[in-house]
């Protein structure tokens, strides 16, 4: 009875075993038959708070194109590396959102493949552009410029400075606890304070013809005179390590200081805080153009996307239109890049003065070589700001990176 | 059971019939009965029909390591619990899947990506690599101008209808360089159409993709003058190769310079004087980086230092806290005390922090202008808790500490409230004073169940990395050392810094250093274990 019982079963799971492995393989088949179809899917990653924008230009091209569009949210900080660990798997997406700073990396991997805008490069603003290009080619496809600039504290200071000393003057009569505000940080912070360096002329790399940077071309050591400059500030105390990013934002918005050198993204919260924020353009330490480095956000294509023509034609033709791009600016203040959406969204004095002073910005360096420089940057800023020898330290560093690229 | 009551009063035969019915009955009872069975066979039909399913979807990968390795453990499991015996391997197998998939698998994963220099510019394969080369060393003709496009299709070939800027009306496919033609129908100055042949609208485009994007159509019989791609299927444009790769003898070829790039086995292609093309592929390269990561100058410089404190940031981390908590331990387990289980709840409150937030808001607390330490606590002192070398060591033992005493806290009380209170008291007895009780009784009984706790505590601050990236980010760092390591870097966060270099990924690298530290970490957890079998003997 026992054993009879027990074979009965034994012959149920077979069978059980069986069907279930049937179901897979019928599964199986009809995932395979779908991907056979023609219906071409593009699929474009994107972080949440450009996603709704997107949604919508996605369900445009559908209709006109027939070509289905899916969104896969992502977290921006996370796309750069899973994009360059997914593409070569062939499991990565047709198009991704992303940075023009990431644009060395994803071309050294050979994750990304150029794009060819046509005539269509003319409407955008040409340091989008310029950002865009890796060795003379276009990768991406801009849609926002981000940079920094001087906001001011309109009841603390009513005219805008026109020079550092101006800036400092202005800022000390102001009586606040602080002149001005920047974020440095233990590590300093060189983003943050590059407008003061090229403003004494030794901006990190040379250029090359077609304004692209030349790692070869050093420029960081070209004079001293900004490391002697940061050591003097440091002494008297106007820059100071202990200010991190999150301490300068609390101070600036409690009214300790008239004037904050930061980027749009704390210009919200500032408003909150009921400060009346003006722009200014950055003031200049050492006598020449104080220029900030600009970020440019756009898309990328996969140089593994089955469907490059899709991918082109819903960059260019619906990304790249004034109507997504207006409504890509209105979600993320952020100055589009193709110049007609910028001259509409320019009615806002505060996206114009940011757009005036990221006109005269360069944007920040793709190259690898980048990498080397900003582990030693930092550190030697901070070193001379909390009272180093400016003079050899910058040297030294200038020597390091020398070596580090040379590697 | 009643397997040991004597049948009494029946005859012995009987009694045997009846024994070897009970007996069968017990047998059924044991094997847990139609349900357990049932349910045993529901769960191996989903771990078959798993495995079929993955079996289905590698055979049509072409993946045959990975096939034989899905048989043979799918075969093994069914066997194991098919059959009569084995039950060792019955209670064990689930274990040892698990062993193999999460423990070994990974280590295994990780020695291999060691041996090879998988990371930025060697990602992939190399066909990838030639394609994308080959991809990006196409540039549009500078100042050339935009022909108008039409896809028209004859005989299964796609060609290019193309309306030049002069009006002219061309037609040319990958074969056949562009030629002129005439009446072709015309649509607002643009050719769409040509007798006997397809004209492809934007969804026949679309679904032929592939092969339209790959088409080049040189625009004369000189390659050299370039030839027209599509990016969309509506217009062209000129283009013009820097590279060209040479299938047969394995090499790049620069259009403009003539430099020759072959492939020397190093994972990317090389130039006679050592050029290399990015992106290259990600190749095995031995013991290459274990070499460098004993003979790099940016890592042997800093190793000694590193590595030193990296054994006392982990050794006094385990016991400060254990100290700590061992010592709320006792005291809260005393039954005089009021309000224990208030102060107990208050005591596990870090615990309940994640680790990453505690070390930030330490961080900010810390800060030498601006933090409330030095504001309130130290009444505006200027103490430069995480920018001195030795005071940012002393904040990461001391933050550590307030993270990590609830934790021992935790195992010591409920440690201490399993040994027995006989013991104590007949320690008392025998004249043995409080101090004598805890060192000779509870302290080594303590450790026979807490000893293990320990080791896997150092286990983990050895690789505490959150807590050092948190709080100092190995800093503060010596801007006059050409190195990119800081006073408080541990080996882990060292690693971090050495193989991940701005946006430069060195996974090879860094395998190599996670190998090397699993096997510090093995040994001494080996030793250690050894050494508290020798506890377990007090019992």
């Amino acid at each position: 009875m026992r054993v009879k019982n027990s074979s009965l079963l034994k012959a149920g799971a077979l069978a059980a075993v069986a069907t279930l492995a049937l179901a897979g393989c019928a599964g199986g088949g009809d995932a395979a038959s779908d991907d056979s179809k023609s219906d071409a899917t593009l699929t474009v990653w994107v972080d949440a708070d450009r996603a709704p924008v997107l949604k919508d230009a996605a369900a445009d091209f559908t209709a006109e194109s027939g070509v289905k569009v899916k969104l896969v949210q992502k977290d921006f900080a996370k796309i750069q590396d899973e994009f360059i660990a997914q593409v070569p798997s062939g499991k990565g997406p047709d198009i991704t959102i992303g940075a023009h700073d990431w644009l060395g990396n994803f071309v050294t991997n050979g994750v990304a493949q150029p794009i060819e805008l046509g005539d269509k490069a003319a409407d955008f603003e040409d340091v989008a552009i310029q950002a865009m290009s890796y060795e003379g080619k276009t990768y991406g496809l801009p849609y926002a410029i981000e940079n920094i600039a001087l906001l001011r504290n309109t009841a603390l200071a009513p005219e805008a400075p026109t020079d550092y000393n101006d800036m400092v003057a202005d800022g000390t009569a102001a009586g606040t606890e602080f002149p001005f505000l920047v974020q440095v940080g233990p590590e300093s912070d060189p983003y943050h304070l590059y407008p003061f360096q090229t403003s004494f002329g030794a901006p990190v790399f040379g250029t090359n013809d077609d304004g692209s940077y030349n790692p070869e071309d050093l420029q960081i050591g070209a004079n001293t005179e900004f490391a002697t400059w940061l050591g003097e500030q440091g002494a008297a105390g106007l820059l100071n390590t202990t200010v991190t990013g999150d301490i300068a934002k609390e101070k600036f918005n409690s009214g300790a200081s008239p004037y904050f050198l930061t980027g749009p993204w704390n210009v919200g919260d500032a408003q909150e805080a009921g400060i009346d924020v003006a722009v200014d353009p950055i003031p200049s330490a050492g006598g020449e153009v104080a220029q900030p480095f600009v970020g440019v956000q756009g898309f990328f294509v996969s140089a593994k996307s089955k469907n490059t023509l899709a991918a082109n034609e819903f960059l260019t033709n619906f990304i790249g239109t004034e109507e997504v791009q207006t409504a890509l600016f209105e979600k993320g203040q952020r100055p589009p890049a193709l110049s007609a959406a910028f001259e509409k969204a320019a009615s806002d004095p505060i996206v114009a003065a940011f757009g005036e002073v990221g006109a005269n910005g360069v944007p920040q360096p793709s190259i690898p070589q980048m990498g080397k420089v900003w582990q030693f940057w930092g550190v030697t800023e901070a070193a001379i700001i909390d009272g180093g020898d400016p003079v050899s330290l910058w040297e030294k560093m200038t020597a390091d990176i020398q070596a580090a690229i040379a590697e | 059971m009643s397997t040991g009551t004597q049948p009494t009063g029946t005859s012995p035969k009987v009694a045997e019939s009846k024994r070897s019915k009970r007996a069968g009955r017990i047998a059924d009872h044991a094997s847990g009965g139609v349900v357990a069975l049932l349910v045993k066979i529901g769960l191996l039909a989903v771990v078959d029909a798993i495995a079929v399913y993955a079996l289905f979807i590698l055979f049509l990968k072409q993946d045959w390591v990975i096939f034989a390795i899905v048989v043979v453990f799918t075969a093994a499991i069914n066997i194991i619990y098919f059959s009569k015996r084995m039950l060792p391997a019955k209670y064990l197998a689930p274990g040892l899947v698990f062993l193999l998939i999460f423990q070994v698998f990974v280590i295994g994963y990780t020695a291999y990506i060691s041996v090879t220099n998988y990371g930025t510019g060697h990602n992939s394969t190399k066909d990838d690599a030639v394609t994308s080369l080959i991809q990006s060393a196409q540039y549009r003709v500078p100042d050339s101008a935009t022909y108008d496009l039409a896809i028209v299709e004859q005989l299964g070939t796609f060609n290019f209808l193309v309306t030049d800027p002069d009006g002219d009306v061309l037609l040319g496919n990958t074969d056949t360089p562009l030629d002129e033609v005439s009446g072709a129908d015309m649509s607002g100055g643009k050719a769409v159409g040509l007798a006997g042949y397809n004209t492809l609208n934007f969804a026949d485009i679309i679904s032929n993709q592939d092969q339209i994007a790959a088409m080049t159509v040189q625009v004369s019989d000189d390659p050299n003058d370039g030839a027209l791609r599509t990016p969309d299927g509506s217009s062209a444009y000129l283009y013009l190769s820097t590279l060209s790769f040479d299938e047969a003898a394995d090499t790049m070829t620069n259009t403009e310079t003539g430099v020759v790039y072959a492939d020397t086995g190093n994972g990317a292609f090389t130039s006679a004087d050592g050029e290399e093309l990015l992106p290259g592929w990600s190749v095995v390269v031995g013991a290459d980086n274990y070499t460098k990561a004993f003979t790099d100058e940016s890592i042997r410089g800093p190793l000694l230092s590193v590595t030193l404190w990296t054994f006392a940031f982990a050794l006094l981390s385990v016991a400060t806290t254990f100290v700590l908590g061992l010592f709320l331990a006792i005291v809260f387990n005393d039954m005089r005390m009021r309000g224990r289980k208030f102060y107990r709840v208050l005591m596990i409150l870090p615990y309940a922090f994640p680790g990453f937030l505690g070390a930030l808001v330490w961080a900010g607390m810390l800060n030498q202008d601006f933090g409330f330490v030095n504001l309130t606590l130290f009444g505006g002192a200027d103490i430069p808790w995480l920018t001195n070398e030795w005071l940012a060591k002393g904040s990461i033992l001391f933050v550590n500490l307030w993270l990590g005493f609830p934790y021992m806290f935790l195992v010591c009380t409920g440690a201490l409230q399993s040994i027995p209170d006989e013991l104590q008291e007949a320690a008392r007895m025998d004249g043995a004073n409080p101090w004598q009780v805890f060192r000779r009784i509870k302290f080594p009984l303590l450790l026979v169940s807490i000893a293990p706790l320990l080791i896997a505590s150092f286990a983990f601050n050895f690789n505490n990395f959150n807590l050092i990236y948190m709080l100092t980010n190995g800093g503060p760092r010596d801007a006059s050392a050409s190195i990119n390591v800081g006073g408080s870097d541990i080996l882990i966060s060292m690693v971090y810094k050495v193989a991940f270099v701005g946006a430069n990924r060195d996974y090879g690298l860094a395998s190599a250093f996670s190998i090397i530290i699993f096997l510090i970490v093995a040994i001494i957890a080996v030793v250690s274990f050894r050494q508290t079998k020798a506890l377990e003997d007090l019992n």
